[in-house]
């Protein structure tokens, strides 16, 4: 057992819903108790979804424990291949059917004969995988079984595409500012001259999946999700994959070279180097940490960060700040454990020491003990900044209403590198303000609290009077007296208080 | 599908396939209403996964809730379930130091087996804080049921003699120090006429303003509240003795009102419950009269909190609603939305205590009649996806539903309202009528400003 308040990242089954619901016409079933199906809840509000979120629970109640699921797993998958029509359902374990042990894998098989949708066991297993792990696996799970199933009916897709091409994998609902990234290298590779094959698995259909080997080559810029599908799409069929996150114009640089370096080995002529040049001097034109001696004000550079987040973009972010930015990072970490080893090799150079740890008290601790200018990390490390007043950007998922912005603000590419930018420059400007604001005592949120000396207030009153908001407490009291005022009414006790309030907002 | 409009309450019992919050989500409101209290959830990733995402920033403010997760080891019972028990607890104790901890027991512990009643009074001795275990978790209840459990297992705990009976001395001492405080209330308490009644303890927790509303209308009648369960503190929890009288303020206690009346052996005053100033003026009428008190000025009240609502009225009069159900307040809304000149088409709800909800039937019944519009039906255990198809079909001006659904609805251009609003907004007597009542509107209002621009539906 453990005491845990906070969690980076999330249950084994989310990671099968993200993946499972971003696909067209794939239904997820859960086998869960009653309330396990908050990831409806959170698809919906942060993705904004117009649609229904195509997950519905298969419901384990006090009869399912006592006499198993039985029928219901089997009914509750005919049912929804009748009513929805998809192309695939998805059966997916919790942490509750890790326990109940049923044999779902049976359920699937019976169900799989009564409906014309395909039917998958989710192969993920809550006590041992978190979500970004399950995420991963899933989605290799259903590319395999399509990859299969196409390969029996021998009509998979083999031959290459005659334009060079890419399979985009790892775009997802929920993502940490996935649909912006996705936007944005679209249109690299539209400027690249490069077609798109599939993009894996958001809007995709599991009925493309056997175009995959057309593409030239895969891309899988979130290490955490797609590289398991590459890997086995490498296996399988040969086809070379890049994951270079491109982060920064160094790295977007890298990433662009080495698909020139992939397309020209595969028999393609291409040169990429001019579009490299002009959009890396467009940037560089621009930017305030290379343009610092015009601006006197910003020279105080290198200042102390830290930064923490998933494997790809904590390391990302630390080679953007230290090689591009000029700043000077003091730890970097991740809660990705198990993916420890790689996060320690990108990261070698280029900051002092690294934090690998699953614990927001440990990461917290590190900060107030090593005291930074500007923290990049997740939702959780802002509140820790907040608390000791150091600013922070958040770089990272887990994710949070204000990661889902209406306006374009992608991470990757070259859009990306400009974003990065004004995060990092407004961070280290906002650190300056704040200490500019204590300097100068801003005292104006102290309002003080004056009370009318005509009129009374009773204890009871005045102590109600106080749990009212602050922000709306003073205008409470100043109605609350004219009422009284108006009243003659030279006390105010509780009973005038609401009688106030009720004749008042009418 | 043909929809028929009844006579008669009907009860239906769909499939139980709908959204609903967990029961544990009762951590987030009930720790902060007992501010002396620490909640232990026991159990998985899932469940604290959940909670970090429903209870939004309030995670980062140093909640005085925490998850003891469950790992493999503990599963497995490799590990010694009392002893890992044992180092959390005394981990919070040594960090926040609590007068109660209340563990949240949960699907897993349920599955395993977990003996939580059997280890928490030996850990209390051994530890020195009282232990509470509430099972609330998703095999059996639907969220605002969660607070059921508690309070249930909060009743077992209310003393029955007051200290000041135990150690008449210390008190005295005590007293002697709030002797101004006292003498107002006594001059107010005479003012009012306080009637000598048997004593009444309500049950169900609300927001402290909102208490003090509800203790203030009925000490108008005469009547003093001598506690109520929750209290602020749990140190502070009433004192309950045999006969005394009880009485629950929210839909969904039934357990609690059960183990008040079975083990405290109180006598609970069956009312409809204090939501719309219908209810509220029923409310107190009930308890009125079963602390044989005549009740006075109410029916002025009703009608000045009535005419006080006319802007809103105008609004909502005639419009149609659809209770999807997931919080249990359903009947009570749809029965003060109805008197509003609303008509409801169906309360869904996760599960309906007859007994419990007698009154409250039975007002929603009469309202029916006395505004002339069809019986709603109830649907109990909903099932989504055919009220979806329902929806669908009846076109309703506004559906109170989960946040599951709100947005896909509203991109085919229905109306939607978040149940869980009502939840956590103050809709409990005279004076929140209005609040209630802003809440339903608000889509309606909105809509009315965007429809101009000619966008209804969003979908193809
Ligand atoms: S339904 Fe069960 S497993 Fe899920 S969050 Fe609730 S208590 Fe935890």
């Amino acid at each position: 057992m453990k005491l845990a308040y906070w969690m980076y990242a999330g249950p084994a089954h989310i990671g099968t819903l993200r993946i499972a619901s971003s696909f067209k016409k794939v239904h997820a079933i859960m086998h869960a108790p009653l309330g396990d199906d908050y990831f409806n809840v959170m698809r919906s509000m942060l993705e904004r979804e117009r649609d229904f979120t195509p997950v519905t629970a298969s419901v384990v109640d006090r009869h399912v424990l006592a006499r198993g699921s039985q029928e219901k797993v089997v009914n509750n998958i005919t049912r929804k291949d009748s009513e929805e029509n998809p192309d695939l359902i998805v059966l997916t374990p919790t942490c509750t059917s890790s326990i109940l042990q049923e044999d779902l894998q049976n359920f699937v098989e019976r169900a799989s004969l009564e409906s014309q949708a395909d039917v998958l066991l989710a192969d993920v297993n809550h006590y041992r995988v978190n979500e970004l792990q399950a995420a991963d696996r899933t989605l290799e799970q259903i590319v395999s079984f399509y990859i299969e199933k196409a390969r029996k009916k021998g009509d998979i897709a083999l031959q290459k595409t005659k334009i060079p091409s890419i399979n985009l994998i790892g775009i997802f609902t929920l993502g940490f500012h996935n649909q912006h990234d996705c936007r944005e290298l679209k249109k690299l590779f539209l400027d690249l001259g490069i077609e798109v094959n599939e993009i894996l698995p958001e809007n995709a259909s599991v009925k493309n999946l056997k175009n995959l080997p057309q593409a030239w080559i895969n891309i899988v810029p979130y290490r955490e999700v797609g590289l398991m599908t590459a890997q086995y799409l490498q296996k399988e069929f040969d086809m070379p994959y890049i994951d270079i996150t491109p982060i920064g114009l160094i790295e977007t640089a890298r990433f662009i070279r080495k698909i020139e370096q992939i397309i020209n080995q595969l028999g393609g002529n291409v040169d990429f180097e001019p579009y490299i040049q002009q959009q890396t001097k467009a940037i560089l034109e621009t930017s305030p940490f290379v343009q610092t001696n015009k601006n006197s004000k910003n020279n105080n550079l290198p200042k102390k960060a830290i930064v923490f987040g998933g494997s790809t973009h904590a390391s990302a972010i630390t080679k953007i700040l230290v090689r591009e930015m000029g700043i000077n990072v003091i730890w970097a970490g991740t809660y990705c454990k198990y993916d420890n080893t790689w996060f320690q090799e990108q990261v070698d150079g280029f900051c002092s020491s690294v934090l690998i740890t699953e614990d927001h008290a440990e990461v917290g601790n590190l900060i107030a003990k090593t005291e930074p200018d500007v923290i990049f990390g997740t939702q959780m490390e802002r509140h820790v900044g907040k608390r000791l007043n150091t600013p922070c950007g958040v770089i990272s998922a887990p994710v949070h209403i204000q990661n889902f912005p209406l306006a374009y603000r992608p991470f990757l590419g070259y859009e990306g590198t400009k974003q990065i930018n004004d995060l990092v420059f407004n961070a280290l400007n906002l650190g300056k303000e704040l200490a500019l604001f204590e300097i100068f005592n801003d005292s104006s949120t102290h309002e003080t609290f004056k009370h009318d000396i005509s009129i009374s207030w009773s204890p009871e009153a005045l102590q109600e009077l106080e749990k009212i908001p602050g922000f709306v407490r003073s205008r409470v009291k100043r109605n609350t007296e004219t009422f009284a005022k108006e009243g003659k009414i030279a006390s105010i006790t509780l009973d005038v208080l609401y009688a106030a309030k009720e004749n008042l907002t009418n | 599908m043909t929809i028929s409009e009844s006579k008669d309450l009907t009860f239906e019992c769909e499939t139980g396939n709908y959204h609903t919050f967990c029961p544990i989500s009762c951590v987030a409101w009930l720790y902060q209403k007992i501010e002396d209290s620490f909640f232990l959830v026991i159990g998985t990733k899932t469940c604290g996964y959940f909670l970090q995402n429903s209870m939004g920033v309030m995670i980062f403010a140093e909640p005085r809730y925490a998850m003891a997760e469950l790992e493999e080891g503990d599963i497995s019972a490799q590990l010694n379930d009392y002893e890992e028990l044992k180092r959390l607890c005394l981990q919070i104790k040594r960090d926040r130091n609590p007068s109660v901890i209340v563990w949240i027991g949960t699907c897993t512990t349920e599955i395993i087996k977990m003996d939580l009643e059997g280890m928490a009074p030996k850990l209390e001795s051994e530890i020195g804080i009282p232990i509470v275990v509430a099972r609330a978790n998703g095999l059996d209840y639907a969220f605002t049921q969660g607070e059921d459990t508690v309070l249930a297992a909060m009743a077992q705990r209310c003393p029955s003699v007051s200290t000041s009976e135990i150690n008449q001395k210390e008190s005295n001492k005590f007293s002697s120090l709030f002797n101004f405080a006292q003498k107002k209330i006594q001059s107010n308490e005479q003012k009012l006429n306080l009637v000598d009644h048997q004593p009444l303890v309500l049950f169900g927790s609300l927001p402290d303003p909102v208490v003090t509303q509800l203790n203030l209308e009925l000490q108008k009648q005469g009547i003093t509240v001598s506690g109520w369960l929750p209290a602020k503190r749990y140190m502070e929890l009433p004192i309950i003795k045999e006969g005394n009288y009880v009485c629950g303020v929210h839909p969904f206690l039934s357990r609690t009102a059960t183990t008040l009346m079975r083990r405290r052996k109180c006598k609970l005053i069956s009312a409809p419950f204090p939501i719309g100033p219908d209810g509220t003026r029923a409310w107190i009428e009930k308890i009125c009269l079963s602390l044989g008190i005549e009740p006075k000025g109410l029916e002025e009240r009703e009608q000045q909190i009535w005419d006080s609502l006319t802007d809103y009225l105008n609004l909502v009069r005639g419009k149609s609603v659809f209770f999807m159900g997931d919080n249990l307040l359903e009947v009570s809304l749809a029965r003060f939305l109805i008197r509003c000149g609303m008509i409801v088409h169906e309360i869904g709800i996760p599960y309906m205590d007859k007994r419990y909800q007698a009154a409250e039937l039975n007002l929603l019944e009469e309202t029916c009649r006395k505004m002339g519009t069809a019986m709603p039906r109830i649907v109990e255990k909903p099932d989504n996806y055919n009220q979806i198809q329902r929806i669908q079909q009846l076109k309703p001006d506004l559906v109170i539903t989960g946040m599951a659904q709100a947005n896909p609805l509203e991109a085919r251009g229905i109306n939607t309202k978040w149940s869980v609003e009502f939840t956590f907004a103050q809709i409990h007597g005279f004076s929140n009528a209005r609040d209630i009542l802003e809440l339903v509107t608000r889509p309606l209002r909105r809509k009315g400003n965007l429809r101009e621009l000619g966008w209804n539906t969003l979908i193809e």
